[in-house]
């Protein structure tokens, strides 16, 4: 009889496997959505079109099928990642459309005199964002952000079902041999929760810490 | 025969429309360095739209803007560097609520100008203290009254040495005991010789401190002249009833 401890190295590298699958996707998507949201307000049609088709494609069909697309469907057209790689560009592309929105929300909360005061006085369009409404949208962002983040972490465990060895998919595995049931995946609940709660705790004080007051 | 001096601001035969709306119809208007040209009008005759049309906040359709000779170029880095030369101060301030009274001040001439940071920052304490602020240089906007607010933005429209400066209703969203706090500052502007151009409703400003007025009603300009003639003698009856609506109110 095994215990819990014997797949101890096992539930550690799903563990890791899991996070850096997590951070890989998520900076990716920050830096993915980061761009979309600038197309999205910025002044230029075409990019403006291409950030709206992309975001309302990408938020409006399941992670799950975009994990079997590029993983089934990349091999026949000749491109072939590996299975991680493979998941953390789908998390990234995923929750790009996500990254775009919180970003795009946040701006809006800046008032338009901002950027029209930058504008008047001679910034260019990147040097308004950058020096003016982005620092004023950045606390409004952080929940946001939070929230992309843990959705992330979340979908991550999606890997599981196109054969990655996260967290979820370690779990499964052990139960193929020791038959733990719900318990073991209850266990697993639990570790996704407190990484997810103790990300919004975080997100929680980092927003205090920044308030501009108006 | 003396040569004839060109205007710092013209404003030639200008039209701006937002869809069916025509804000601004076939307006003229030169402005010449040193000049100060108060704007009154009804509440939707276009003066705010010819303010932003002047350093192209708006673009107009027709006609054509030139300050200092230099017509104003598309949108791009060209229009950047020239709208540094018009300064605006709006209603609503619009300072930049996460920067200090002094980082207002600096930031365009640092990002725009490429001024050294700590020449930047003496200029600006300079002319915060010309605008009788010196004490607050670090305050935040949100700790600043209206019309210290509006005295900071000035200010910062003044660390870009601009030609001209534009006033959109600067008064307007102050505090009665607020105002003359602020038309102090720009009749001190005035006279030491800044070409301004004046959106107000203070008439005892226009009187004091405004070498012509304009009238402006539907987007026309409907008369120009000096304060004199404007208050004393109005050509047109338009002019006369909102003469009489501002003045006994
Ligand atoms: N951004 C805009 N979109 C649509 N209509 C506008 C816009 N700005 C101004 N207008 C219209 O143009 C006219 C002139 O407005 P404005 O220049 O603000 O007048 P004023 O400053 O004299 O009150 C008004 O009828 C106003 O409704
Ligand atoms: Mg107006």
């Amino acid at each position: 009889m095994s215990t819990l401890a014997s797949y101890f190295g096992q539930i550690m590298v799903g563990l890791g496997t899991a996070l850096s699958l997590t951070v890989i996707g998520f900076a990716g998507a920050l830096v993915l959505g980061t761009i979309l949201a600038v197309f999205r307000i910025g002044p230029i049609t075409p990019l403006r079109l291409v950030g709206t088709v992309y975001v309302e494609v990408l938020r409006n069909i399941p992670l799950l099928c975009l994990l079997i697309l590029f993983v089934f469907g990349l091999p026949d057209i000749g491109i072939v990642f590996d299975l991680y790689t493979t998941v953390a560009i789908c998390l990234a592309l995923f929750n790009a459309a996500f990254v775009c929105e919180a970003i795009r929300t946040g701006i809006n909360t800046v008032p338009v005199g901002q950027a029209e005061a930058a504008r008047a006085l001679g910034l260019t369009f990147t040097q308004s964002l950058r020096t003016v409404v982005l620092p004023q949208a950045f606390q409004s962002m952080i929940q946001p952000l939070v929230n992309v983040f843990i959705g992330v972490l979340l979908g991550s465990s999606l890997a599981s079902a196109v054969g990655v060895m996260d967290l979820l998919g370690v779990a499964q595995f052990i139960n193929l041999h020791q038959a733990w049931g719900i318990g073991l995946f209850a266990a697993a609940a639990a570790v996704y929760a407190s990484i997810a709660l103790g990300m919004g705790f975080l997100g929680g004080r980092l927003e205090r810490k920044v308030a501009i007051s108006r | 025969m003396p040569p004839v001096a060109v205007p710092l601001l013209r404003v030639d035969r200008v039209t701006k429309s937002f869809g069916a709306v025509v804000a601004v119809s076939d307006v003229s208007l030169d402005v010449a360095a040193g000049e100060v040209v108060v704007i009154v009008g009804a509440s939707g005759s276009g003066k705010s739209t010819l303010c932003r049309c002047i350093n192209r906040m708006e673009k107009h359709e027709a006609g054509t803007i030139t300050i200092d000779g230099a017509e104003l170029p598309e949108e791009g880095r060209a229009l950047a560097s020239l709208r540094a030369d018009v300064g605006m101060v709006f209603q609503s301030f619009n300072l930049f609520s996460h920067l200090t009274a002094l980082e207002n001040v600096m930031l365009a001439p640092v990002m725009v100008r490429k001024t050294p940071k700590h020449v930047a920052a003496e200029d600006a304490k300079r002319l915060l203290a010309r605008v009788g602020l010196a004490d607050k240089v670090n305050s935040r906007p949100s700790e600043l009254s209206g019309g210290q607010q509006q005295r900071v933005a000035i200010a910062r429209a003044l660390a870009m040495r601009p030609k001209v400066l534009l006033f959109d209703e600067p008064t307007s969203a102050l505090d009665p005991e607020m105002v003359s706090e602020v038309l102090d500052v720009m009749v001190e502007l005035a006279k030491d010789g800044m070409t301004m151009v004046v959106v107000t409703h203070e008439m005892g400003f226009a009187r004091r401190a405004a070498d012509r007025i304009v009238y402006m009603d539907e987007g026309r300009v409907v008369e120009i002249g000096t304060p004199e003639e404007f208050f004393t003698a109005p050509t047109t009856e338009r002019a006369r009833n909102f003469l009489s609506k501002i003045l006994n109110h």
